[in-house]
C-alpha cells in the first residue's frame, strides 16, 4: 500500500473540495437569484467538464499553464516554480474538472428553496451574501453536504486530469488512481486490488453518508 | 401619501393603475385576478422585471421615489422601507419565531432587538410562541408571527395580501383593530389586499376597487362599495 500517494490523494481531495464549496456556493446562488441570458452561458460553461474528456481538459490546462503562454510564464514568475507537475497543478485541474459536481447538487438544492421565503429575506434587508448565508445555505444542507462529498470522492478518484497536468512524481502529484494504473501495468492484481478497495470502500461510506443522512426515518412517505 | 403610475404586463394580464393612495389606510379591493398581488408585488420591488422591461414604473412614497423607470431608478426591495405579508407567512422554517421576527433587525443592538422582538410579538398576541419553530405553529400563529415579523424594523409602508385568511373572524376583528392603533401612532402607511368586502368596510379605509387590471373607483369604502354592490345586482337583474 502507497501511503504516500494515499496522504496525497486525500491532501488533494481535502484543498480542492474547500475550494470548490467557497466557489460553488456564491457561483450556484447566482445561477438561482440572478436575472440575465449570459447566466445561461455561465451554467454552461459550469458544466463542460461533465462532458470534457478529461484527458483533453489535463492537455488545454498543461499547455495554458506550461511556458509557452504568458499566464503560464506569469504564474511562473509568481510562484517561483510552473504550475505544471506541481501539486498546486494538480489543485488547479482538480477544481475546474470537479466544479459542476459541486455546483449542481447547489443548484438544485437553491432553486428548491421557496420563493416566497426570498422575497421574505430580501424586504427584510437581506443583502446577497446574507441571503445565501442565512436562508439557501442551511435550508440546502443536504444539497452541500452531497456537494462537499460528490467532490471530494471526484477528486480522490480522478486519472487524466491528474496524469496529464501532474505526471507521476512520488510526493508532489502521484496519487492513488495513478498508483492503482502503475499497479495494473506491472501485473501486480493484489496490490492493485487493495488500492481498489479503498477507493471503493470510501466511495461507498461517503455515498452512504449522504443517502442514510438525508432519509426520514419512517421512509420517504412518512 | 403613495403616488403609483404603473403600466405592466404578466403575460396576457394588463396591469394598468394610476393613482394617489392618499389615506394611510388603503384598501385594494376586487376579485381574484384582478391584479391585487402583482401591484403589490410592484409596490414591494419584488417584481425584478420592471427594471428591464418595456413597462412603465413610478412609484413614490411621501414624494421619496422607490421606482422610476423613466429614469432607470429601482430601489432594491431591503432599501424601501417596504414590509409585506402575504397569506403564506413564509416564515423561515429553520429559525425558531424569535429569530424570525429578529431577522429585518440586524441593525440594532441585541438589547434592542429584544425588546423590539417582544413588543412585536405583544402586539400581534403572540408572546407565548417566542420559543417556537415554525412547523409547530398553527395557521393563525403562523400568521401573527409574519406580522410581527414584517412591522419589526418598523417600515414606512405595510403592504398586507390577505393576511388574516387563517384567523377565525373575532380573532382577526381585534387583531386588525390592535394594528390599526400600532400603525397610526407609527404613521406606517397600509395598503390591505382582499377580495373580502367586509375587510373594507371593517377599516374604514379608502378603498381602490381593481377589476382586470384597471382601478375603476377610489373613495371612501362607502361610496365605493355601495357603487360595485349596485353594479353587481344590476348585472343580476339584466341576467
Amino acid at each position: 500500500m502507497d501511503w504516500q500517494a494515499f496522504a496525497l490523494s486525500l491532501k488533494l481531495a481535502t484543498v480542492t473540495t474547500a475550494i470548490l464549496l467557497a466557489v460553488a456556493v456564491p457561483l450556484a446562488a447566482l445561477l438561482v437569484l440572478g436575472r440575465g441570458r449570459w447566466l445561461a452561458a455561465l451554467e454552461a460553461l459550469a458544466a463542460l467538464p461533465l462532458v470534457l474528456p478529461p484527458t483533453v481538459l489535463g492537455f488545454f490546462l498543461l499547455v495554458l499553464l506550461g511556458p509557452r503562454t504568458a499566464l503560464g510564464r506569469g504564474i511562473t514568475a509568481l510562484l517561483g516554480h510552473p504550475l505544471a507537475f506541481s501539486f498546486s497543478g494538480l489543485v488547479v485541474g482538480s477544481v475546474i474538472y470537479s466544479l459542476p459536481f459541486a455546483v449542481q447538487p447547489l443548484v438544485a438544492g437553491f432553486a428548491a428553496v421557496e420563493p416566497a421565503l426570498v422575497d421574505a429575506a430580501r424586504l427584510l434587508g437581506a443583502n446577497p451574501a446574507r441571503l445565501v448565508l442565512s436562508l439557501l445555505v442551511p435550508l440546502a444542507r443536504r444539497s452541500l453536504l452531497a456537494a462537499a462529498v460528490l467532490s471530494f470522492l471526484h477528486t480522490m478518484g480522478e486519472f487524466g486530469v491528474v496524469l496529464m497536468l501532474g505526471g507521476d512524481i512520488p510526493g508532489a502529484t502521484r496519487t492513488l488512481s495513478i498508483v492503482l494504473y502503475n499497479q495494473v501495468e506491472n501485473f501486480d492484481y493484489a496490490a492493485a486490488n487493495r488500492t481498489a478497495a479503498i477507493l471503493l470502500g470510501l466511495s461507498v461510506v461517503a455515498l452512504a453518508a449522504i443517502y442514510l443522512g438525508g432519509r426520514p426515518r419512517g421512509g420517504r412517505r412518512a | 401619501m403613495l403616488d403609483l403610475a404603473l403600466d405592466a404586463r404578466r403575460g396576457s394580464f394588463h396591469l394598468q393603475v394610476e393613482c394617489r393612495f392618499a389615506s394611510e389606510w388603503t384598501v385594494v379591493f376586487g376579485p381574484s385576478g384582478a391584479g391585487k398581488s402583482t401591484l403589490l408585488r410592484l409596490l414591494a420591488g419584488l417584481d425584478l422585471s420592471e427594471r428591464a422591461g418595456p413597462e412603465q414604473a413610478r412609484i413614490a412614497l411621501d414624494g421619496r421615489p422607490l421606482t422610476d423607470s423613466v429614469r432607470g431608478l429601482w430601489l432594491q426591495p431591503g432599501r424601501r422601507q417596504t414590509s409585506m405579508v402575504a397569506q403564506q407567512p413564509a416564515l423561515f422554517p429553520h429559525l425558531s419565531v424569535a429569530a424570525n421576527v429578529a431577522y429585518g433587525l440586524a441593525s440594532l443592538d441585541r438589547a434592542a432587538r429584544s425588546a423590539r422582538i417582544e413588543e412585536m410579538l405583544d402586539l400581534v398576541d403572540a408572546k407565548s410562541l417566542i420559543g417556537r419553530r415554525p412547523q409547530d405553529l398553527s395557521g393563525g400563529e403562523a400568521q401573527r408571527v409574519a406580522l410581527a415579523r414584517a412591522l419589526a424594523p418598523l417600515p414606512r409602508l405595510l403592504l398586507l395580501d390577505e393576511p388574516f385568511s387563517a384567523l377565525d373572524g373575532a380573532a382577526s376583528d381585534a387583531l386588525l383593530a390592535r394594528l390599526q392603533i400600532w400603525l397610526t401612532d407609527h404613521r406606517v402607511q397600509t395598503v390591505l389586499a382582499t377580495h373580502d368586502a367586509t375587510d373594507a368596510l371593517a377599516t374604514a379605509a379608502e378603498v381602490a376597487l381593481l377589476r382586470e387590471g384597471r382601478l375603476v373607483a377610489l373613495g371612501s369604502a362607502a361610496t365605493v362599495l355601495s357603487s360595485e354592490r349596485e353594479r353587481l345586482l344590476g348585472r343580476l337583474g339584466s341576467a
